[in-house]
């Protein structure tokens, strides 16, 4: 898996974290995997295709999730507000995955973007030998987010970046 | 969040009216507590592109919040209809992504700025202040805090 393309999505998911928790970040357990997935908590899933395809999966801990929730919606959000907490997982990795194309485009790289969805399975589809999952945690003072990466880019069907790259 | 200087029409003196588009309905409630903190308020909301032109016909707003990728019309699609229709309309794009080519694409469709996600209050109201210029004017006192 190639780091240039994952580095984008650290960086955002730092950044962004940083911001809608309020919290210090620090990664932890950097982990490849090529077992299906396994769900920790409240998890959605954003799917890429293009020259840069495949999923990545933010995975949050119901505190952490309960958290996010409660400083989006600015009121103290519950276990039993299921819905909304959903909706503020999908909008973190929605404003984590905004940021890191962002990068990645003006760095010359072209491909889709699906909208966030909810993963609810426990497990997910095993990694193919291509798309190794790449597994971060990332350490909150409200819980742990774990993102887990599992992209290839299609050299045969893309330009060189370098060459696209306006 | 900190407070910040009230902005009004100039014209008559009232809070500087908003319609806030994002299909996230953290995303709008978000971005409606930063716009009462700057004292405005929030004329209409809606999910979709297709339901902002119809809202800022209903709505008449001073400025229209936009979000980019959203189900039925996305936000780009959207601002070039509604500055067909009222080539005044002062639209602030407001998104995640970022990336120059889409920023173009809206800047040359009529959106008046550019303000990426996370947003930071501060950013979106000196935003502000700068696509209304000489509509607006700070008043002394300060908006609500939120």
């Amino acid at each position: 898996m190639r780091m240039d393309l994952i580095q984008p999505f650290i960086n955002s998911t730092d950044a962004v974290l940083a911001q809608a928790l309020e919290s210090s970040i620090s990664i932890e357990n950097l982990t490849m995997e090529a077992d299906a997935y396994q769900r920790k908590g409240i998890a959605a899933e954003v799917c890429m295709t293009g020259e840069i395809e495949g999923r990545i999966i933010f995975d949050l801990d119901l505190r952490a999730a309960l958290q996010l929730a409660s400083r989006l919606a600015s009121v103290e959000v519950s276990e039993t507000d299921e819905e909304l907490v959903r909706e503020a997982v999908c909008e973190l990795a929605n404003q984590i995955i905004g940021n890191a194309v962002t990068t990645l485009n003006d760095q010359g790289f072209h491909f889709h973007v699906r909208p966030p969805k909810l993963h609810t399975s426990d497990h997910g589809s095993k990694s193919s030998e291509d798309t190794e999952a790449l597994v971060m945690c990332f350490n909150t003072s409200s819980g742990n987010v774990f993102m887990n990466v599992a992209l290839r880019y299609l050299r045969q069907q893309a330009a060189e970046p370098a060459a696209v790259a306006g | 969040m900190r407070q910040f200087e009230a902005l009004t029409r100039k014209k008559d003196n009232q809070p500087v009216r908003y319609l806030i588009v994002d299909d996230s309905v953290f995303a709008r409630k978000s971005l409606a507590k930063m716009v009462e903190a700057f004292g405005g308020t929030v004329a209409g909301e809606a999910g979709d592109g297709l339901t902002a032109i119809t809202e800022y016909s209903r709505t008449n707003p001073d400025i229209v919040l936009m979000d980019i990728t959203m189900p039925q019309m996305e936000g780009i699609e959207a601002v070039e209809r509604i500055v067909r229709e009222h080539p005044d309309a002062r639209i602030v794009m407001v998104s995640s992504v970022g990336y120059q080519d889409n920023i173009l694409a809206a800047l040359q469709r009529g959106a008046r700025h550019f303000v990426q996600k996370p947003v930071k209050p501060e950013v979106l109201y000196e935003v502000i202040k700068y696509v209304m210029r000489d509509d607006a004017t700070v008043a002394k006192s300060a908006g609500a805090g939120v």
